[in-house]
């Protein structure tokens, strides 16, 4: 193992989060800073070619490769767990840029009861309405102390959409259940294609509140206050599973690396895979003094740093800290140990799949151009008389029509798998077949959680992550629900045929659900019972800080990137502020 | 090394105008009466080739709805999908133990890769191409539920509807038949019109879309 000459701050993964904190510790200080990732480079310039769905969506060519590395899951502590042998029911990118390359661009905020959701059910339930089993936590921070940092995540991205909520003044057209919003989205909303068009019209008879889904594939061109410029989106229907060809969606590439790359003080590494954190030789100090990591040719390095960021994805944060032995891995049987508990993963499915007389002209579109209904959100809506908690948004993207992953789909009434019959109503379907989706928070329960796995190693030897993973009855039932509306959409909308959701069965590895995975190395109020204190500061480890939705208690409905980048935004403030002038605890 | 092996199909058999991109370049090849068209095959054998071509057009055949799997060449796609890392397992976790009986919301968990899934499934559809039709859809409801009738029906869309870079989708048939234009670099103006009615601009292949020489990603790795 080789050692490096010390650099004052290491960051373990180059997407959302680590691009961020490079960029605003590159810039605000002359700390020198390296960033290591495990894939390859990539900039902008990439994705000229990068249109085939064959090998960008079916085949992965953006995600981490599994035969390196994957995950192994089992639906309760009794079982023994196998690997997930390909990608599947989510998505974990690899490369510069991570899965922010290869996002749809959905851009909600949470909903201010999300940072309190132990409190705010209690309150206004009684305990007795939480479910058995739960482990559902406060964050230990609140709406309000987040308003101007997720502010300033949509001036880096240059989201585009409609304010509901205007410093409490409701403004019609935007979602008037968001929490109040100190100013109006950077841009205008996007187009609105003919499908979603449709749905906010039948939502709106049925007396909802449809408004334009919050953006990252933006409507014009649009310069950040970092003066980084992008176009606005052409509605081409490649955003989910590819890198954005005119950079008019916005990823960590081309929002982020450009101004990085003007900075003397910050190096980017690829094909930098990151194998233990090191801890100090006397442990009593509470610090860790480097990383170490094995480069592409397989030639290990140890690379010592005042200052480590974790920002390597929920799964692989976990993992680093369980591989590095920090913390107390967590024992469900005791409820004892923090590191690996809370694990969630969003409900979200198709609630209703809608066939139609008539055409939908379906792939253009982007992945963010559409309606979202928020009527049925987090506690908007009250559960006195429903069998669960919390609740969910519907959606209907515009978001392009692959065809390798969309042809066949067919309604009840056609039986046939193959041949003539099927190939006919097959090509009849293709363009006139639309999904409402239903994206719904999951609880936090003590038997869903991450630890190592004793059997399955990695390509370097190991141990791969374990998944201990299942619904409960209150997913199951807010299913349910979901799927009820939903069909009453879209049986409003003018569909001829629709097959409803069939039903949240045991935890379906094989099914994309959408690659919102989150908990692992929570935040919270307290070490008992969290990784991280409020700042996303280890709370024994005063220079190790961990970044992502790993830090996430809970798995609210909204897509996590809005409040992973806001709260790094909020870290990187408190380091500069704070943290910087006194390196120490800060909660 | 194996014996180099050809698909030779006669101009009867596939009819009108084929176009196929072979052997890492773009070409043209116009099957006319009487001649054949002789195909370099990376993975199939010939008499595999053409079991495998016989099954995909059952599968999508060619019929009064329009071309099928035959006019797509999507045994050529099968072929070099299996001869390219996906069909050797090059992005799949293979660390033992398999669990072959797994509930099927784990994935796949069996040992087999999809050529050697091919190569058993071939075996026992021996003499399926020499076959009646009735009879050829009778053999593949036989082994409708299995692994490598799910390959095979998968592989075959794929071969359809994926670009031709990748040796299916012949001259963008597969598009054609569904009004899917490709890689269209820009809907702006048409994005929220239409409604109601069908938009079909013409086709465009990712390399006549960005003007650049893709490499598909079994001829990278």
């Amino acid at each position: 193992m080789k050692t490096l000459p010390p650099v004052d701050v290491v960051i373990v993964g180059g997407g959302w989060t680590g691009l961020l904190m490079a960029k605003e510790l590159g810039t605000r200080t002359s700390l020198s800073i390296v960033v290591l990732e495990r894939g390859q480079p990539r900039q902008t310039d990439d994705y000229g070619g990068d249109m085939d769905e064959l090998d960008y969506a079916v085949r992965l060519h953006m995600m981490q490769n599994a035969s390196q590395e994957t995950v192994t899951l089992r639906h309760n502590p009794g079982e023994r767990a196998l690997p997930l042998r390909q990608f599947g029911g989510f998505l974990p990118g690899a490369g510069i840029g991570g899965a922010g390359e290869h996002w749809n661009g959905v851009f909600p905020r949470m909903l201010p009861d999300c940072f309190t959701p132990l409190s705010s059910t209690v309150e206004k339930y009684g305990a007795s309405k939480l479910p058995e089993d739960h482990s559902i936590q406060d964050w230990g921070i609140t709406y309000d102390e987040l308003e101007p940092y997720y502010t300033r995540a949509e001036r880096l991205l240059g989201i585009s959409g409609k304010a509901g909520n205007l410093r409490g003044k409701l403004m019609e057209g935007g979602n008037i259940f968001e929490g109040w919003r100190s100013t109006e989205y950077p841009t205008p909303p996007t187009k609105i294609p003919y499908f979603s068009a449709l749905f906010r019209d039948a939502a709106k008879s049925l007396g909802y509140h449809p408004y334009p889904t919050p953006a990252a594939t933006i409507s014009q061109t649009y310069t950040n206050p970092d003066g980084v410029a992008r176009p606005g989106c052409t509605y081409c229907g490649f955003c989910e599973r590819f890198g954005c060809m005119i950079a008019a969606k916005a990823q960590p590439t081309n929002t982020l690396l450009p101004v990085i790359q003007k900075r003397k003080n910050v190096s980017i590494r690829a094909g930098a895979q990151v194998r233990r954190i090191v801890r100090d030789i006397d442990r009593s100090k509470g610090k860790v003094r480097g990383v170490n990591y094995i480069d592409a040719s397989g030639q290990e390095f140890f690379q010592p740093a005042e200052l480590i960021f974790l920002a390597s994805w929920t799964l692989n944060n976990t993992r680093l800290l369980l591989l590095s032995k920090i913390g107390e891995p967590y024992d469900p049987a005791t409820n004892q140990g923090t590191v690996g508990r809370n694990l969630t993963h969003q409900v979200n499915f198709p609630a209703a799949t809608a066939f139609f007389d008539q055409p939908l002209n379906r792939f253009m579109g982007s992945g963010a151009s559409g309606i979202t209904v928020s009527d049925f959100n987090g506690d908007v809506f009250d559960h006195s008389g429903v069998p669960f908690l919390r609740g969910g948004n519907f959606f209907a993207l515009s978001s392009g029509n692959r065809p390798i992953a969309n042809f066949g789909t067919l309604p009840p009434s056609v039986h046939a798998n193959w041949g003539s019959e099927w190939k006919k109503n097959a090509l009849h379907y293709y363009d006139r077949t639309g999904r409402i989706t239903f994206e719904a928070e999951h609880l936090a329960y003590k038997s869903n959680y991450t630890d190592l796995d004793p059997t399955y190693k990695d390509h370097w030897g190991d141990p791969l992550l374990r998944l201990t993973l299942d619904w409960r009855e209150n997913e199951r039932k807010t299913a349910e629900f979901g799927t009820v509306k939903g069909v009453e959409i879209a049986r409003a909308m003018g569909a001829k045929e629709i097959t409803p959701f069939s039903g949240l069965q045991s935890y379906d590895a094989t099914r994309y659900q959408s690659t919102h995975i989150q908990g692992g190395t929570i935040m919270g109020t307290t070490p008992e019972r969290s990784v991280l204190n409020p700042y996303l500061q280890h709370w024994q480890v005063s220079n190790l800080f961990v970044l992502g939705a790993s830090s996430f208690p809970q798995n609210s409905a909204s897509n996590p990137t809005p409040t992973i980048l806001a709260q790094t935004y909020r870290t990187a403030d408190t380091i500069v502020d704070r943290y910087l002038k006194n390196p120490a605890p800060l909660a | 090394m194996r014996r180099r092996e050809f698909l030779t199909l006669s101009a009867a058999s596939v009819g009108g105008v084929l176009v196929y991109s072979l052997d890492r370049r773009v070409s043209r090849l116009s099957a006319q009466a009487g001649q054949s068209l002789r195909i370099p095959l990376r993975f199939f054998s010939q008499s595999e080739a053409l079991i495998v071509a016989a099954a995909a057009s059952r599968i999508f055949p060619s019929d009064e709805a329009g071309p099928g799997a035959r006019e797509a060449g999507v045994v050529v796609y099968i072929d070099r999908q299996l001869a390219g890392p996906w069909g050797r397992d090059g992005h799949r976790y293979t660390q033992e133990p398999f669990e072959e009986n797994a509930p099927a919301e784990f994935g796949y968990q069996g040992k087999a890769t999809p050529q050697q899934t091919y190569r058993q499934g071939l075996k026992d559809l021996a003499g399926f191409d020499r076959l009646e039709p009735a009879e050829q859809d009778q053999k593949l409801k036989n082994i409708e539920t299995t692994l490598f009738f799910s390959l095979l029906r998968q592989n075959t869309i794929e071969g359809m509807f994926s670009d031709p870079i990748h040796g299916g989708n012949a001259d963008m048939v597969g598009w054609q038949l569904i009004g899917f234009p490709g890689p269209r670099m820009s809907n702006y103006d048409d994005v929220d019109k239409h409604f109601g009615e069908a938009f079909r601009p013409k086709p465009v292949s990712l390399r006549e879309a960005s003007g650049r020489k893709v490499r598909p990603s079994e001829e990278v790795e």
